[in-house]
């Protein structure tokens, strides 16, 4: 077992929520699985579309399953393999039913053939982060069983195989995606995101790398802000502030833009998460619930786009929409696994929240016992629980995982940190420091 | 016709005949019927062609300080702003927020039924207000100065002379204001299927059931938005992923948000590919990723930015340099290829606004007679979209800033956090305000807000006077009031000068003390 990160160990109360909330989560990723091909649903809805996001998340999740046992690591490297087997022989071309074309894949894939789904677009971020968890697993099956020789060798050839400088289309920044029907979407990287990932894995890609001055460019339309009193590098969503985190450990590693600002991406992780705090103290919009131990406004699942008068209040509420704060959109709905997921950065305030929700909101958990959206302001036909997202999420339930375990043990973090090609695009982003 | 029926026949009748009125009084104004050329006499000091803001201004200021100064108009006195931009928009846009107000009166604990708009009367109290404005800029005020207006096409004939319809000026300098025009989009069949641009617009008689609007611009939100808001059913397609691609990503996204409330269609990252007719509907067709869909509207209403005023000018006859897009070529100093000549406002890129047309007169005019040295690139501009909220902006942007390698830091204050816009009830935005950082440098700001193109002012002028952030912080304003954004901005910056150490010793002291 790797050693735990913070010497404060929780107390047993916490030590025995963290458990059930992990292991919850991971359950998503052996239910919500095929078999045959590796691939991960989206959401526990029946007949869900897979997500290649989820699937990359999937594999870390079983290397924390692994450590945890819950589940054993010939199974998880069995899984893996699937997943690796199919990426690797399934279509690579522009063709408009294609797995993905130049090494890259499409957001969402049809479960059973993992044929393009949805129509969905060639993602580079999503991409992204199916491949952290493809260098996860190479990296963590370090062993002379066949299998995980195999595992290691089918991730080589298909980072290899990643187009990552195609993605830039001549552009300065890596593009948000492509289409066959159309080419390039008309989006760029632009302002903090959860990109850091994408960047890393493009810049230190063996064959195909991205150029180093994409990160610089990039980072040039980041906007260092003093919000509530925290100096931060702003972005509204919470989840922003913590997919990169779930695969590298940013303690004390800097790039150019955190060393001008005297700070590092965990820090600014952690004030993001007080930020968050205060933002739900303030409760602007005053929604039902919002308090010091109740806070978590992130992208994903809502009630439904309803506009309600309730007194002299309107009340709007969406859909699937990236809420964000200080400016919204805020509908009331929050996002529990999104504080869990801040669990690294600020326990002291994470641990509080996750129980008073558990506590005050026990409908937050689905039957499985999983954290899922919910909205205490939006009460149909006089529920008095108001809005509970129906189905699970899985890239919402593989942050809970990995970040407890990050929290824990770090795991993520010191497998990836042995990640030769990560090290390599991180110190091309100009990072510096730490365990680099 | 009963006696309900015959009463709106004859305010319809009353509301047309005001505006005509009004109509009527604006031409007599800006372009009277009856009015005689002068015949010149001897040099000028200024020859100004074209009587919108740019040139109103020159004139004015030379005529006033005794100078002889023609100034050259071939259509109407006042320019767009006047005639089809500011005025005209900013009349119907107020038009437009007492509906919404009223729409959402409820959330002051007003009931106040719905809002209906009368768009005739809209529309004449838009005519009664540019006719009320035109008395400062009409023809007879002008002449009453001193200024020899002439209306006519004017082109250059030699570095030192022009002419106007038959008659020839000589001068010792010549100010280009000619202005803009409205660029027909490229959109296959939009021309043969009838369109509206940002100026014909304001000739609508009828508000359209349906309006589809191309871009999403600062005239193509305003105009969405105000039009929605009067009772259209607007649609805007915006190619690009957000509106107002040149603001910051919060604002356009706060600006979105706000549109979608009202209930606007909002297409973004999707192009208007072709426009059909069949009789007096118009239906657009659109793709976005690829996936095509169409919309079928009354009215449409689109615009591809403007072109600078240079036909015709004879530009090369006076050794003026010049692009057909791009306009008249001037220096830092507004003066063109003929050290004689200088050009201000639309005419020259990057100065299309009203106040930078009267900011750039100002400077033409010192520096061309009055051995100014006054640059272009000093003046600090501000700038703001009228929608609902206001975005408004002045200074450097923090890309821009980065860009070139000046470390900036930003202080926001969300307008949720201010009490004035609480009690309000118009929390929508913030206040932005990027300062370089290890210094109170204000770099630039930007302001959304119900009314942040009154509040941009008091950053405008800190930095025009060279106003360090950290004096705003001792600016007593009046409480509550929604400025007093700037001055919480201004306190967040005070309080990160409060090092641990500096904490340390103030403890002590306080300690030390009790």
């Amino acid at each position: 077992m790797l050693s735990p990160v913070r010497p404060d160990a929780p107390v047993n109360s916490d030590q025995a929520l963290l458990d059930a909330l992990q292991r919850a989560s991971f359950d998503y990723f052996l239910r919500h699985a095929n078999p045959d091909n590796g691939l991960i649903a989206d959401t526990s809805a029946p007949g869900s579309h897979a997500s290649i996001a989820a699937s990359g998340m999937g594999l870390a999740v079983y290397l924390v399953g692994v450590e945890r046992g819950f589940m054993t690591r010939a199974d998880a490297a069995q899984r893996t393999l699937a997943l690796l087997r199919f990426l690797k022989e399934s279509e690579q071309s522009d063709a408009a039913t294609a797995t993905g074309v130049y090494g890259l894949y499409y957001h969402f894939l049809e479960m059973e053939t993992g044929r393009r789904a949805w129509a969905s677009e060639l993602s580079t971020i999503d991409t992204a982060l199916l491949f952290a968890g493809i260098l996860a697993a190479a990296a963590y099956f370090d062993g002379d069983a066949s299998a995980e020789q195999e595992i290691r060798a089918l991730a080589d050839a298909l980072y290899r195989r990643a187009d990552w400088h195609w993605a830039m289309n001549g552009s300065a920044m890596v593009k948000h995606g492509w289409k066959p029907e159309s080419g390039f979407l008309n989006y760029g990287w632009e302002g903090y995101s959860e990109a850091i990932i994408l960047y890393a894995l493009g810049l230190g890609s063996p064959t195909h790398p991205l150029p180093p001055p994409s990160y610089r460019e990039w980072t040039a339309t980041f906007q260092w802000e003093n919000l509530y009193g925290w100096e931060l590098l702003y972005s509204g969503p919470l989840f922003i502030h913590q997919f990169s985190h779930l695969w590298l450990d940013f303690r004390c590693i800097q790039d150019q833009f955190m060393r001008e600002k005297r700070c590092d991406y965990f820090e600014n992780s952690r004030r993001a998460s007080y930020v968050q705090q205060h933002y739900a103290i303030l409760n602007p919009k005053q929604w039902t619930g919002y308090s010091r131990h109740c806070w978590g406004i992130s992208a994903g699942e809502g009630p439904g786009f309803v506009t309600r008068r309730q007194g002299s209040l309107e009340r709007r509420h969406f859909d699937y929409t990236a809420r964000g704060l200080p400016y919204g959109p805020d509908d009331g709905t929050l996002a529990p696994w999104a504080v869990a997921a801040s669990l690294p950065f600020a326990p002291e305030i994470v641990l509080p929240a996750l129980h008073f929700m558990s506590d005050v909101y026990p409908q937050m958990k689905d039957g499985e016992k999983r954290l899922r959206s919910f909205n205490p302001s939006f009460s149909a036909d006089g529920d008095a629980q108001g809005w509970v997202a129906e189905h699970a999420v899985a890239i919402e339930q593989a942050p809970i995982v990995l970040m407890i375990e990050n929290f824990r043990s770090g795991l993520l973090w010191r497998v990836l940190g042995h990640c030769e090609p990560l090290a390599t695009g991180l110190r091309r982003a100009g990072f510096r420091g730490g365990w680099l | 016709m009963n006696a309900s029926e015959h009463g709106a026949a004859n305010a319809r009748r009353a509301l047309a005949q005001a505006a005509e009125r009004s109509a009527a009084k604006l031409r007599a104004n800006v372009r009277p019927a009856a009015w005689s050329n002068p015949a010149p006499s001897g040099r000028y000091n200024l020859v100004v062609i074209g009587g919108g803001t740019a040139g109103l201004i020159g004139a004015s200021i030379v005529a006033t300080l005794g100078g002889k100064v023609a100034l050259i108009e071939r259509e109407a006195l006042g320019g767009d702003c006047l005639n089809t931009g500011c005025v005209p928009s900013k009349a119907i846009i107020r038009s437009s927020r007492i509906c919404a107000e009223l729409r959402d009166a409820y959330m002051l604990g007003v009931e106040s039924g719905s809002a209906h708009a009368d768009f005739a009367a809209v529309m004449e109290r838009m005519r009664r207000i540019q006719a009320r404005i035109s008395q400062k800029d009409s023809a007879s005020r002008l002449q009453a100065l001193g200024v020899d207006v002439y209306f006519g096409r004017a082109h250059f004939t030699g570095k030192d002379t022009l002419d106007v319809d038959g008659r020839c000026l000589r001068f010792r300098r010549a100010l280009i204001a000619a202005g803009s025009h409205p660029v027909i989009p490229g959109i296959e069949g939009l021309v043969a299927a009838g369109y509206l641009n940002n100026e014909t617009v304001f000739d609508l008689a009828q508000l359209p059931r349906r309006l589809l609007v191309v871009g999403g611009g600062p005239l193509g939100c305003e105009l969405a938005q105000a039009f929605h808001r009067l009772g259209s059913h607007v649609t805007i397609v915006q190619r690009e992923p957000q509106f107002l691609p040149q603001e910051e990503r919060d604002a356009a996204q706060i600006l979105s948000e706000a549109l979608a409330r009202d209930g606007l269609a909002i297409h973004l990252n999707t192009e208007v590919v072709k426009v059909t007719r069949s009789g007096d509907e118009r239906t657009a067709h659109m793709v976005c990723a690829g996936k095509e869909s169409t919309v079928t509207v009354d009215e449409v209403v689109a615009g591809a930015g403007r072109a600078p005023n240079v036909d015709g000018l004879e530009l090369k006859a006076a050794n003026v340099d010049y692009d057909g897009e791009r306009g008249v070529t001037v220096d830092d100093f507004l003066r063109t290829s003929n050290p004689r000549i200088y050009a201000a406002g639309d005419i020259i890129e990057d100065s299309r606004y009203t106040h930078m047309a009267e900011a750039t007169a100002r400077i033409a005019v010192q520096n061309a007679l009055f051995f100014g040295r006054k640059r272009l690139s000093a003046l600090t501009v501000p700038w703001c979209t009228y929608t609902d909220p206001e975005i408004a902006h002045v200074g450097m942007y923090t890309r821009e800033a980065r860009k070139r390698g000046i470390p900036v830091k930003t202080f926001t204050i969300p307008m949720n956090d201010v009490d004035r816009a609480i009690a309000d009830g118009e929390e929508e935005g913030f206040v932005k305000v990027t300062i370089k950082d290890g210094t109170d440098r204000i770099l630039g700001a930007t302001i959304v807000a119900r009314h942040a193109g009154e509040m941009i002012n008091e950053i405008t002028l800190a930095m025009v006077a060279g106003v360090g952030f950290k004096t705003l912080s001792n600016v007593i304003h009046t409480y509550p009031t929604q400025a007093e954004a700037i001055r919480h901005a201004a306190d967040a910056y005070q309080r990160t000068r409060l090092t641990p150490l500096l904490k340390r010793l103030t403890t002590r002291w306080l300690a030390w003390n009790k």
